[in-house]
């Protein structure tokens, strides 16, 4: 398995690791069968600036830099804005991921519109463009046994 | 120096192996079939080889097929008795947590119009030989279980299912790539008819391995082509790989009592240091019937290809049952049969130890080990679900 340079140094170094207590939004997807479990949490101003974002998650190299670069890329972004990060921009800005790595950047972009629906659920707010989440997890799939 | 805990991987050749080879690659480059003096003594050595193989499975040297790998030794037994014996039934047994190259090939048999039993390992990843012995029909044609397992180190009864298979009249495989070198096996006393061994698991080069087939068991050929290896496996020899799995061989069952007791009081104390040191961790597979080398835990809410970059980042090479070292999308078979929910499937860490093993590489595990884990832990959003 090869890893960019810059892959490595999120891996190794993952910005924003965290939880955000009182967070506008927080979106949950992945699940524990494939091995990747990404929780992002977003806080966004009353004028609709993401201040700023945090995460969990279990998963390889991979799932780890993407959820790390993707809450990098969405602080101080316009909602509006964040819809323009998709996999393809975050994997980008890693320089790129091995072929079968590509899914866990799927991921992350999962992760970011599961917490702005969210966010825009509970604020009333319409987003351009977003559609609900199809992979988000119920916590109750979470329970380890 | 990065401490290497993935030997059943694979293994570094020895340089007294490497010495032996190397001249059949050089000056000794004769092709064993011709007849000049350059020939005879790669022939030589080849018979040479042949004997040492013979003699560390308490064989006879004719019972010995010399192969490209040990998955080509698999699929060969398996693929050419189902064969042979079609016309008598087509019912294989076999477990759920053979390596692929067994796995797969009985896949492509049921293609094929057999029918495969996978019987199943309980908790502790052993198989029960009443359970095989309970799966015989008037049309089973072949037993193939794995003397050991690759991925969780446990030994299966093999000297059970041999005697069963005998009583039964069934030929009887077994897939021994990780135990041979490692365990004493002896093909006669524990009734097997059909053996599978590797070069590279025992500290011999990559790309050759031996099928043991017994004498009086008609197997056709499976590579087609000259009439080397009695006509059984054509393909010029890999003259120089064959000496230098023989050699390794002959080397570690010399030394295999030594080895193992050495090895395994260094995986008891993994074992132990670990499961005492981190918690929510397990071992997995059996404590007393595993392989001197092996060690496999897992260890909640993590991921394993996560810990094994931070391991690599310290110098320690190890593996994992995870889906992402697998290629695939789904975590290992092996940890799924044992019952592992797909989580802790991906959470598993294996350590195999070897030769340049000493207490020491433990202490460096220890020192890195517990916050590696914690470290990941703390950035999962399972910990504490
Ligand atoms: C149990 C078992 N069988 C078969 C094989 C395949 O052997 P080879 O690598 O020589 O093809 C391996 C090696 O990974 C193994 O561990």
């Amino acid at each position: 398995m090869l890893y960019s340079d810059k892959v490595m140094d999120h891996f190794m170094n993952p910005r924003n690791v965290g939880e955000i207590s009182d967070a506008s939004g927080v979106g949950l997807v992945g699940n524990a069968k494939c091995g990747d479990i990404m929780k992002m949490f977003l806080k966004i101003s009353d004028n609709g600036v993401v201040e700023d974002a945090k995460f969990k998650t279990f998963g390889c190299g991979a799932a780890v830099a993407t959820s790390s670069m993707a809450t990098e890329m969405v602080k101080g972004k316009s909602v509006g804005d964040v819809m323009s990060i998709t996999n393809k921009t975050v994997m980008e800005a890693l320089d790129g991921l091995p072929a079968v790595k590509v899914h866990c950047s799927c991921l992350a972009e999962e992760a970011l519109h599961a917490a702005l629906w969210d966010y825009s659920k509970k604020s009333n707010v319409a987003i351009d463009g977003l559609k609900e989440p199809v992979s988000d997890i119920g916590e109750h799939d979470l329970t380890m046994v | 120096m990065p401490i290497y805990f993935d030997h059943a991987a694979t293994t570094a050749t020895r340089p007294e192996v490497l010495e032996k080879m190397l001249p059949l690659l050089g000056d000794g480059y004769g092709n064993p079939s011709s007849v000049y003096a350059l020939a005879r003594t790669a022939k030589k050595a080849l018979e040479q080889a042949r004997d040492q193989v013979a003699a560390a499975i308490n064989a006879t040297p004719q019972e010995i097929f010399f192969t490209g790998s040990g998955t080509e030794s698999d699929n060969w037994a398996v693929i050419a008795t189902a064969e042979q014996l079609s016309a008598r039934g087509k019912h294989i047994i076999t477990s759920n947590v053979e390596h692929h190259a067994v796995l797969h090939t009985c896949k492509y048999l049921e293609k094929r119009g057999y029918e495969v039993t996978y019987i199943p390992i309980n908790s502790d990843g052993l198989i029960s030989a009443a359970d095989v012995e309970k799966a015989i029909r008037p049309d089973t044609i072949l037993i193939s279980i794995m003397a050991a397992n690759n991925e969780i180190g446990t030994l299966q009864p093999i000297d059970e299912i041999g005697a069963i298979a005998k009583s039964h009249k069934i030929a009887f495989h077994t897939d021994a790539v990780q135990a041979v070198g490692h365990v004493p096996i002896d093909v006669k006393a524990q009734n097997i008819d059909m053996l599978s061994l590797s070069g590279h698991k025992f500290y011999g080069p990559k790309g050759v391995g031996a099928l043991f087939v017994r004498k009086g068991i008609a197997i056709k050929s499976f590579i087609h082509g000259g009439a080397q290896e009695r006509g059984r496996r054509a393909g010029t020899e890999n003259v120089a790989g064959i000496v230098g799995m023989a050699e390794a061989l002959a080397l570690a069952v010399s030394e295999m009592l030594e080895e193992a007791a050495r090895q395994s009081a260094i995986r008891d104390r993994i074992i132990d240091e670990v499961l005492a040191t981190v918690p929510k961790s397990r071992l997995n597979g059996s404590r007393d019937k595993r392989l001197p080398n092996n060690v496999n835990i897992s260890f909640d809410y993590i991921e394993g290809e996560s810990l094994l970059l931070l391991l690599d980042m310290k110098g320690i090479y190890a593996s994992s049952g995870s889906a992402c070292t697998s290629g695939s999308l789904d975590p290992s078979h092996v940890l799924l049969a044992i019952g592992l929910p797909h989580e802790k499937a991906h959470g598993s860490l294996r350590i195999t130890l070897g030769r340049d093993n000493a207490d020491s590489d433990v202490d460096t595990l220890m020192k890195e080990l517990p916050s590696i884990v914690q470290r990941l832990r703390d950035m999962s959003p399972l910990t504490g679900q």
